[in-house]
């Protein structure tokens, strides 16, 4: 008896703003390893579809971690290893016969520090995940390179200069332009690992606002160190803390609002009113 | 108060200006070589060279005039055919170091271009002249074009592998988040990011390539007339430098200067194109 292969199909590009559903993602007591360093251990978090979630915690606890374990970019580091589940839509991405890399065409991913392509145009940054994909159609392209530059409300700011290198735009607009790189080849969910950190409050309130257009299209988990920023854009927090074994856990997960004003677990507390971290 | 004025203080000031002066003076010296070499061949080989140089072959003995037409040309031919070798095995035996060498096979190719790095170019002439020339029975540009591509492999291997590795993680994480696949990754990002320097670290392997004349003795061998042939002796500039530098004859001396000269020049242009098609690459 054979077990039939999960299938993760790449949606069709198409060039309006009808777009497949948000995914729910569900992640079932993951673990995850540096060589043989456990880093976050038994993690249970529900994503709810068109949802924003923060993953908030002090450095160190692995917030970073759990969220590049969702489109399985932790194991491109050498020697990392993961345990446990991510179901996406109810499919285990870690199932066995799911190539890596139709997981991050379906989950999206923004870094930490705007990571353009250097040697490509504006154009071509957003282009390049259908472009090197070879699911570009070059007759359809424009309308879905305006498309994500809309989405991530960067298109009148660089409309008429496409051409120009990515990496001649300010700091917030090169973010911008990595979440529109990031859209292009719609993803179901759209992973941000401290998208703003790097940004000033300006382009900062920028991104945010963004997130709240972007929750409507997709599924969001945002790794912030930043409470309010928490605060402010999610619906959902989750809290995590490493202990004195330097192993990350989950301490509380919930509505957000709850959880800044009445959490319950003790640490939540000391955390979210500064008295650590 | 004389805290600023010390004795350490007045040691530490002349210490400095000695120091200073010491590597002023290495510096100098350095340069001072370097231009009096450039400037003894510009003026030896600017004297000699004309017209007639780039575009006539060599005269008998006794004859005055003729050139090195057939010479330069040859060791563009050669360079040619030593660069389509050496440039894809060099380059990607670099990928592979930069992105997949982290194992002990990687150690052992790493440590193997190293050791061809310092392996002396006549050695790489007698090893072209056993594989090549004897089962062919002939000198042959191919030959030739095959020791100078062994020895610009080392070279473009781990120029490669450097510029790969100064490019930063991030982008590939960037590609790789997008579901590109690795290959892909390395391929139309990774390696595009770092062209300007692998095509700076090829241009200096031809450079040095162009200049050898010790693995080309016994398998271009030179030759007095045109010659296209792969498989028949060809001429090429240091060669010709090297036999009409130990030659009695006054003006083929001459002409061995104006060959230097031609060699030097070849060497800048060269720089100079690589530099001027990798500015196109880098977006700005």
């Amino acid at each position: 008896m054979s077990i039939p292969r999960p299938q993760l199909a790449v949606s069709a590009v198409s060039t309006e703003n009808a777009r497949s559903e948000a995914k729910s993602v569900e992640i079932k007591d993951l673990s995850a390893w540096y060589g043989p360093k456990l880093a976050i251990e038994g993690v249970t978090i529900s994503i709810l579809p068109n949802t924003v979630t923060a993953i908030i915690g002090p450095s160190g606890c692995g917030k970073s971690t759990l969220v590049r374990c969702i489109n399985r970019m932790h194991e491109v580091v050498a020697s990392a290893r993961v345990a446990g589940k991510v179901l996406l839509d109810g499919e285990d991405i870690y199932a066995p016969g799911i190539d890596p890399v139709m997981v991050r065409r379906r989950i999206g991913m923004v870094f930490q520090r705007a990571n353009p392509f250097p040697t490509m145009s504006i154009f071509d940054n957003v282009a390049s995940g259908l472009k090197l994909n070879g699911l570009a159609d070059r007759r359809t392209l424009p309308a879905v390179v305006e498309r994500s530059l809309r989405q991530a409300a960067l298109w009148e700011e660089v409309k008429d200069k496409l051409g120009h290198a990515g990496t001649a735009l300010s700091g917030g607009q090169q973010q911008r332009l990595c979440i529109a790189r990031a859209l292009a080849v719609e993803p179901d969910v759209l992973l941000m690992d401290e998208p703003a950190s790097a940004l000033d409050p300006v382009a900062t309130l920028k991104i945010e606002e963004l997130m709240q257009e972007l929750k409507r299209d997709y599924t969001i988990v945002i790794v912030t160190h930043n409470m309010q920023q928490a605060a402010r854009v999610s619906e959902y927090t989750a809290f995590m803390l490493a202990g004195e074994d330097r192993v990350g856990r989950l301490i509380e997960y919930g509505e957000t609002s709850r959880i800044f004003t009445n959490p319950k677990d003790r640490r939540t507390e000391d955390y979210i009113t500064g008295r650590f971290g | 108060m004389d805290v600023y004025q010390g004795s350490n203080h007045m040691r530490r000031k002349i210490a400095n200006a000695v120091m200073l002066g010491l590597a002023g003076l290495a510096t100098a010296l350095a340069i001072l070589l370097l231009f009096s070499v450039l400037g003894y061949v510009l003026i030896q080989g600017g004297s000699a060279i004309n017209l007639d140089f780039f575009t006539q072959l060599p005269k008998p003995v006794g004859e005055p005039g003729g050139g090195m037409a057939n010479a330069i040309v040859g060791t563009l031919i050669l360079l040619g055919i030593a660069s389509l070798i050496a440039l894809p095995i060099g380059i990607g035996a670099g990928i592979y170091l930069a992105e997949l060498g982290s194992g002990r096979l990687g150690t052992t190719v790493r440590f193997v271009t190293d050791v061809l790095t310092g392996i002396p170019s006549i050695t790489i002439g007698i090893f072209a002249y056993t594989l090549l020339v004897l089962p062919m029975r002939s000198f042959s540009t191919l030959a030739g074009g095959f020791a100078l591509a062994i020895i610009m492999i080392p070279t473009v291997t781990r120029a490669t592998e450097e510029m790969l590795k100064l490019v930063p993680s991030s982008l590939r994480e960037a590609s790789l988040a997008l579901g590109i696949p690795y290959w892909k990754t390395v391929l139309r990002v990774v390696v595009p990011a770092a062209m300007g320097g692998i095509v700076t670290g090829a241009t200096l392997a031809v450079a040095r390539a162009g200049g050898e004349t010790a693995p080309l003795l016994f398998t271009a061998f030179g030759n007095h007339f045109w010659s296209l042939s792969l498989n028949r002796p060809i001429a090429a500039l240091p060669l010709q430098v090297f036999v009409y530098a130990i030659s009695p004859y006054d003006d083929w001396r001459a002409q061995a200067w104006a060959g230097a000269l031609v060699l030097v020049g070849m060497v800048l242009v060269i720089n100079l194109v690589a530099r001027f098609f990798v500015r196109g690459t880098r977006m700005q």
